[in-house]
């Protein structure tokens, strides 16, 4: 019996041990995540084998590289078997499932062989990884970066360089508006007269009325609010009265925010949850791949996304939109003078070298950056494969991506009488502010939150996680 | 025997204790360690002393996630015990298919429990979706989804351990209650489950325990929404460490807390029903 009641206690305390051992090694040891849709192909791991020897003994340097992007995770596998091909550089590539880059990152860092090459979000991320994050001032790579207000610097140093350019708007499919345009009554007659909140209104409330008509749905695509799968509210479309407020203000970060443009911000949310072929109630269990689905398919009209999602609108089996009927509109909220305004353009993608690996690292790190966007090889991966619209000067006008969404974001930003908007959200406070604004969208979109709380809360909220983070 | 199994005592427990030290005993340490520190990655802890400690409460989550996990917890742990023990009940009755039945209600409790999420998050939301809401539209709805999953999962569990008391109840004790003119009440209230008091032990410390630690079938079926009113203590933790830059410490901080927490619940409770446990 005395046994029995030693057994149940060393058992009882095993268990309640590891409710803490449980949390801490989370982070200490690989998130399973990251590990695995981690890939390394055994391929590249061979070559490492084979000529990390080679190129430790001529002081080279090697590079291991944590991708962001899980959607071209393949792609930077082989781009890393192409480089170490070319140079004899071993390269090692590992990919972060969806949303768990910082916890991969974080537990990566921490390793023998941390990552010499990692990506941060903006000035926010920066102060996470200020530690970390080499001054990237004198590097080559900088030095064609063709806005060099797009990095993340701080005073004289510069500690992240964007590789990518992205745009998001309002993606229209154009066989459907030309069906509404054709039909009697129409209140527009071709894309060309929306070029205003008002209009936009109209049509979008005229085609729901008539949706049997058109042979659609509903005219927006499903407002997503999946847990995880809101950031195309909370994030990209909060980004407009942002962008707005700093203008007017003439800053680019406040410690507490007016959020005077709320009610632009309802405005096309309205329009959104209330012309959609989603029941605003059931917002709750949709996600961000449920929209894109629906509008491939020929369902709805128009989806809030960026040219990133072009690859889910053509990848969904059975799709109907052809490839040029693919077209951005703005995101248009009602402010004054926003028929010249363009689309969302910006990035969060920027390039860190890590500053605690060793000399030979980082340089091999730098080389591979001045490789990957100034060389053909690098350059044809970037743009054909990658489908990045690369920010530097060593890209000629022909050197583009070419699918119908980057095109697009191209015909937009070489529009001089447009005006881009900015991406204003990375410095937005927090994760957690997201995540609440999120939350209290979602309460408004089922009905069970006032508006005026909603505006109240995320001033509050803003306030507050700027005030925690500092 | 008994002599040569202490000489070779430190040889057998040696593998097993290596790897408690690095896998449970380094971890632990290292997490309160950790709690009293500001850090991005492990190797660069800078201590700041009690201060993560400080700013577990700055914010309501911490409390409000506790007041739902403790709800949660009362009613799963009466549910999954009680439907646990008349399953058990029911199926040493000696009726047709016994077997059948208690393989069909363990298997639950074989599926991860992310999975399990996932699969009931779906069921529950094509059922409420014919009432025009989901799972999120309340908190209610979440947690009803929650302490039905639980259930679901557990009570199989709990009815193998059950069964294997009830089984070793004494034939003879049941038949002098009988004989003595005892009703089937009588029987079970003072035969049974005195009897099974080391198995309600254990299994008020499983579900109590499982319950209040629960993560993955929260992180599935609701993730904590709507906002974050069904997240419960662990994954608010979680949500702490990575929702803001610099909170790092204090995530860690609050695992320390969670853990005597968990510690000082659960020994409670071994204690108070050990205390109730009779020999035949």
């Amino acid at each position: 019996m005395k046994l029995k009641k030693l057994a149940v206690l060393t058992m009882a305390a095993a268990m309640t041990a590891g409710a803490l051992a449980g949390c801490s090694s989370g982070n200490k040891t690989e998130t399973t995540a990251g590990e695995t849709t981690a890939a390394v192909t055994e391929a590249s791991k061979a070559e490492e084998a084979t000529t990390a020897g080679e190129a430790a003994a001529e002081g080279k340097g090697q590079i291991y590289y944590l991708n962001f992007k899980p959607e071209v995770a393949d792609i930077w596998t082989e781009l890393a078997g192409k480089y170490t091909d070319e140079t004899g550089v071993p390269m090692k590539v590992q990919t972060a499932a969806a949303g768990t880059y910082e916890q991969t990152l974080k537990s990566e860092v921490a390793k023998k062989e941390p990552p010499t090459l990692f990506q941060i979000n903006g000035p926010i991320g920066y102060k996470a990884w200020a530690k970390y994050c080499l001054d990237l001032k004198d590097s080559a790579i900088y030095g064609h970066l063709l806005d060099k207000d797009m990095a993340v610097t701080e005073g004289d140093g510069v500690y992240g360089i964007p590789y990518v350019v992205e745009g998001y708007g309002i993606i229209y499919n154009d066989a459907v508006m030309q069906k509404y345009f054709a039909l009697d009554g129409a209140k527009a007659a071709s894309m060309e007269d929306i070029n205003n909140f008002d209009t936009l209104k109209a049509v979008a409330e005229d085609m729901q009325a008539r949706k049997d008509e058109i042979g659609i749905e509903g005219v927006f695509a499903s407002t997503s609010f999946a847990p995880g799968e809101d950031w195309r509210w909370q994030t990209h479309l909060a980004n407009l009265p942002i962008y707005y407020e700093y203008k007017d203000d003439n800053v680019g970060d406040k410690d507490a925010i007016d959020f005077k443009y709320s009610d632009n911000f309802k405005n096309i949310f309205d329009l959104y949850i209330n012309n959609s072929c989603t029941d605003p109630k059931m917002t709750g269990a949709k996600n961000v791949e449920d929209s894109m689905a629906e509008f491939a398919l020929g369902k709805v009209a128009m989806v809030q996304n960026g040219n990133w999602g072009w690859g889910q609108v053509s990848g969904v089996e059975g799709n109907t939109v052809k490839e040029e009927d693919v077209k951005f509109l703005p995101i248009y909220t009602g402010v004054s003078g926003e028929e010249k305004q363009g689309l969302c353009i910006g990035t969060e993608n920027f390039f860190s070298v890590n500053s605690q690996a060793s000399e030979e690292d980082q340089q091999a790190a730098l080389d591979f950056l001045e490789w990957l966007f100034s060389s053909e090889t690098g350059k044809d991966y970037v743009t054909n494969k990658l489908g990045f619209i690369a920010p530097f000067d060593t890209f000629a006008d022909n050197e583009k991506p070419v699918d119908p969404l980057a095109k697009e974001v191209d015909r937009y930003m070489s529009n001089p009488e447009l005006y881009s908007v900015s991406w204003n959200f990375t410095s937005f406070p927090s994760q957690t502010f997201k995540d609440n604004f999120g939350a209290s969208l979602l309460q408004y979109a089922q009905g069970g939150k006032e508006w005026s709380a909603v505006v109240d809360e995320m001033k509050a909220d803003w306030a507050n996680e700027k005030a925690m983070t500092k | 025997m008994q002599k040569s199994m202490k000489r070779y005592f430190p040889i057998f427990v040696l593998p097993t204790l290596i790897a408690f030290i690095i896998a449970f005993l380094y971890p632990f340490i290292m997490g309160i360690y950790l709690s009293f520190t500001e850090f991005t990655t492990v190797k660069d802890a800078t201590w700041v002393g009690l201060s993560n400690y400080k700013k577990i409460f700055l914010d309501q989550n911490f409390i409000n996630a506790l007041v739902f996990t403790v709800k949660f917890t009362v009613v799963s742990v009466v549910t999954i015990n009680v439907f646990g023990f008349l399953l058990a009940y029911i199926l040493t009755r000696g009726i047709k298919g016994t077997n059948l039945f208690r393989t069909v209600f363990f298997m639950p409790n074989l599926i991860g429990g992310i999975v399990l999420g996932y699969v009931w998050q779906l069921l529950l939301n094509g059922i409420l979706a014919g009432f025009g809401v989901t799972l999120s539209f309340d908190a209610k709805y979440g947690f009803m989804g929650l302490v039905l999953l639980m259930n679901w999962q557990l009570i199989g569990y709990m009815m193998i351990i059950y069964i294997a008391g009830l089984q070793n109840v004494p034939g003879e004790l049941v038949e002098a209650a009988k004989i003595d003119g005892a009703t089937k009440m009588q029987t079970l209230f003072r035969i049974y489950i005195p009897m099974v008091m080391p198995s309600i032990t254990i299994c008020l410390f499983l579900t109590l325990t499982n319950s209040f630690k629960l993560y993955d079938q929260n992180l599935a079926l609701t993730a904590g929404g709507p906002g974050r009113q069904t997240a419960m203590l662990a994954m608010d933790i979680f949500t702490t460490f990575y929702g803001r830059v610099g909170w790092e410490g204090v995530g860690q901080a609050k695992a320390v807390v969670f853990f005597l927490m968990v510690a000082v619940i659960s020994l409670t409770q071994l204690y108070l029903t050990r205390r109730k446990e009779v020999e035949s």
